[in-house]
């Protein structure tokens, strides 16, 4: 594998709230190459969101206690200035954000609020801008881009304030490309349009994308690798065939086992993993997912660590069971991946 | 838009037709109120009072009385009952010294009430926050003629600071002008100053979550850009607003207190001093007077409101 593009390591972020300290990222490491897709899934209040945010600086507040290190180009982003990460953000690394409704400025125009970016990173004249503007909404599949660019946002539906942001992340020609939850808030036909644009982007620019989800259908359709993260810890990490063929964590055969599939009958589909994931800011010890998993024995009140144990070195996962304890257990019915449910465990 | 100002001024026509109507009528039926009465002195004879009423026409109908009234009013030459000064001529002189401490409080109290807010709401929850948050309240729950009578006793008649109340007109000079206002200035400002950076305050760090404002820090603006671009220009929307009607009201008879305390001389200390002596005629006019700004700055505030927020449609 060449030098990655960016590098992550052991990245620890805590927040100190009234409840107490919630750790929302612990220990998290990956690599990324140039025209690498990276998708990261989890449950809700698994975190990543916040080591996505966390890479840009856009998580540092006063009660935000950071660790590890995030290497760009040589230059740890995790402990770099605030001055420092203004020239990073947005020309670097871009992020779109989950929720095209309401991440753009209400009373400003949307290609001003493009235009201020541009400008904030290159000494580009107001005509040129405006005109690299129009070049951009028109690559994201906005119609009449001349027209629309002193559009507001509320005159645009979600689909299109999602183009909006894109062709904001895209202004710069970022190096990184962070996609968190791009498509959520859309529906399914857009969904498809907008993933299509983040891909043809990669293949244009060769920028490494990050793409948060918890759509395991969108991983399927887009990511070259996958990071499966589950309460603040990244539990498995290897190629898409990896995470989909040979899944090494209980709690992806769970996230597996719960895709909805359209070509099997349903009494063959699995319930989604019961349980809920524990409290961030009180975790139970050793391996996290422990009180989820039918798999659990004496080991697992030890904390795992994210290592290789399938043979190749690239597939990483945090769980005691051997390789072959796990190949077997993972099988519910015959050529069908999933979690049994936990005895004694609500369902 | 031509629609929205041909119904604006309708109902502006209408408004000061209804206060004008309402006002009249008070002063025709609270006792005392008859200016035959007051005007003929301490000892009337009746001979006399019948006079007074013949010539004024105090024995016509009240809606003659009122309509005649109203034409004197647009017409220029109301005059007062107790004074006999053409109170259209007294308005215009007074007006300017209403205006010029009205509008010189409305953008102290702005002003102030932004670098207050913005403070505030950058060391929310810290020292300087909780004892600014404090001074504020005491602001807002202390009475302008307290606040101005304290300022003119110490800061005017005590320690001659500042001169103790009057007015200079600006075309006299500039810099006396200034002097005698500031006093008035700041007692007028502080409750409006106690209440806008609260409000401020909260819009500011209301808005700080929002998500826009973390896409703004994405795009890799300068902390100050995305404070002051879009921070500070969204949670002032609503206090531009807040602000209009505020100086429309302080125009609208804001001011009585304020101008008396100082004898600033202007369109409030006129309605204290007829209203004290029931003189109608410049009640009236100054009424129309405040009523004509309160609803003119409401349309102003709905216009400019649609200009810097496109989301709201003028209708
Ligand atoms: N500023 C903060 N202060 C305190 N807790 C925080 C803060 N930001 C995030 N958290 C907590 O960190 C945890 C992880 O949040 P995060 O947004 O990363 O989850 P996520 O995996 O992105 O979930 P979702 O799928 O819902 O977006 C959550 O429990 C959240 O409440
Ligand atoms: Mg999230």
């Amino acid at each position: 594998m060449p030098e990655p593009l960016l590098s992550v390591r052991d990245l620890e972020v805590s927040f100190a709230t009234d409840e107490g300290v919630v750790q929302a990222v612990d220990g998290v490491s990956f690599d990324i190459g140039q025209g690498e897709i990276l998708a990261v899934v989890g449950e809700s209040g698994s975190g990543k969101s916040v080591s996505a945010m966390t890479l840009m600086g856009l998580t540092r507040s006063p009660n935000a206690r950071f660790s590890g290190s995030a290497m760009y180009k040589g230059e740890d982003l995790i402990s770099a200035s605030d001055e420092r990460l203004q020239d990073v953000r947005g020309a670097e690394i871009a992020m779109i954000f989950q929720d095209p409704m309401s991440s753009l400025n209400p009373v400003q125009k949307i290609g001003a609020q493009i235009v201020e970016q541009i400008q904030a990173h290159e000494a580009l004249p107001d005509a040129q801008a405006r005109e690299r503007v129009v070049e951009l909404l028109e690559r994201v599949g906005i119609p009449r881009a001349r027209e629309r660019i002193d559009s507001y946002p509320f005159e645009f539906s979600g689909g299109m304030r999602q183009r909006v942001m894109i062709a904001l992340a895209l202004s710069c020609d970022p190096n990184v490309l962070i996609a968190d939850e791009p498509t959520t808030a859309l529906d399914v036909t857009i969904q498809a349009q907008i993933l299509q644009r983040i891909r043809s982007l990669r293949d244009e620019t060769g920028a490494a994308v990050i793409l948060v989800t918890h759509d395991l259908g969108v991983v399927a359709d887009i990511a070259d690798r996958v990071a499966v993260m589950y309460a603040g810890r990244i539990v498995e990490q290897g190629s898409l065939d990896d995470i989909f063929y040979d899944p090494q964590h209980p709690y992806t055969w769970g996230l597996l086992g719960s895709i909805t599939r359209v070509d099997k009958p349903r009494p063959a589909r699995l319930p989604a993993i019961a349980g809920l994931p524990p409290s961030l800011a009180d975790r139970p010890e050793g391996c996290h997912f422990r009180p989820r998993c039918p798999h659990e024995f004496a080991k697992c009140t030890e904390v795992p660590p994210l290592e290789a144990r399938v043979e190749g070195g690239q597939h990483l996962d945090r769980c005691w069971l051997t390789v072959e304890q796990k190949r077997s257990d993972r099988e519910v019915l015959p050529g069908e991946i999933g979690l049994r449910s936990k005895e004694g465990a609500p369902a | 838009m031509a629609r929205f100002i041909v119904r604006r001024i309708g109902q502006m026509l209408l408004v000061l037709f209804a206060v004008s109507a309402l006002t009249f009528l008070i002063f025709n039926v609270i006792p005392g109120g008859d200016p035959a009465v007051r005007m003929a002195g301490r000892h009337p004879d009746p001979g006399q009072l019948a006079r007074i009423r013949a010539e004024w026409g105090f024995n016509d109908p009240v809606y003659v009385q009122y309509l005649k009234t109203m034409q004197k009013t647009f017409t220029g030459d109301l005059s007062s009952y107790t004074t006999n000064v053409d109170v259209v001529d007294e308005l215009r002189k007074r007006a300017p010294r209403t205006f010029a401490l009205a509008i010189g409080a409305a953008i102290i109290w702005m002003l102030a009430a932004t670098a207050i807010g913005l403070y505030t709401a950058a060391r929310a929850g810290r020292f300087a926050d909780r004892s600014i948050t404090i001074l504020a309240l005491v602001g807002i729950s202390m009475p302008v003629f307290w606040v101005g009578a304290l300022m003119n006793y110490y800061l005017g008649f005590k320690w001659g600071i500042f001169p103790n109340g009057g007015y200079v007109p600006f075309a006299d000079d500039p810099w006396e002008w200034f002097y005698h206002l500031i006093m008035p200035w700041t007692a007028l400002s502080i409750l409006f100053i106690g209440v806008y950076s609260r409000v401020l305050r909260s819009n500011i760090l209301d808005t700080i979550n929002e998500d826009y404002v973390r896409t703004a820090r994405a795009k890799g603006l300068s902390e100050r850009r995305v404070m002051y671009r879009h921070v500070l220009r969204n949670s002032l929307i609503p206090i531009v607003t807040l602000w209009g009607l505020d100086f429309g009201a302080v125009l609208g008879g804001g001011t009585i207190l304020t101008e008396t305390v100082f004898d600033i001389q202007g369109v409030g200390q006129y309605a204290a001093e007829s209203i004290g002596q029931l003189d109608v005629p410049p009640v009236l006019a100054i009424t129309l007077f405040g009523s004509f700004f309160i609803v003119l700055l409401n349309t102003v505030v709905d216009i400019l409101y649609a200009a810097i927020d496109p989301r709201i449609r003028l209708q």
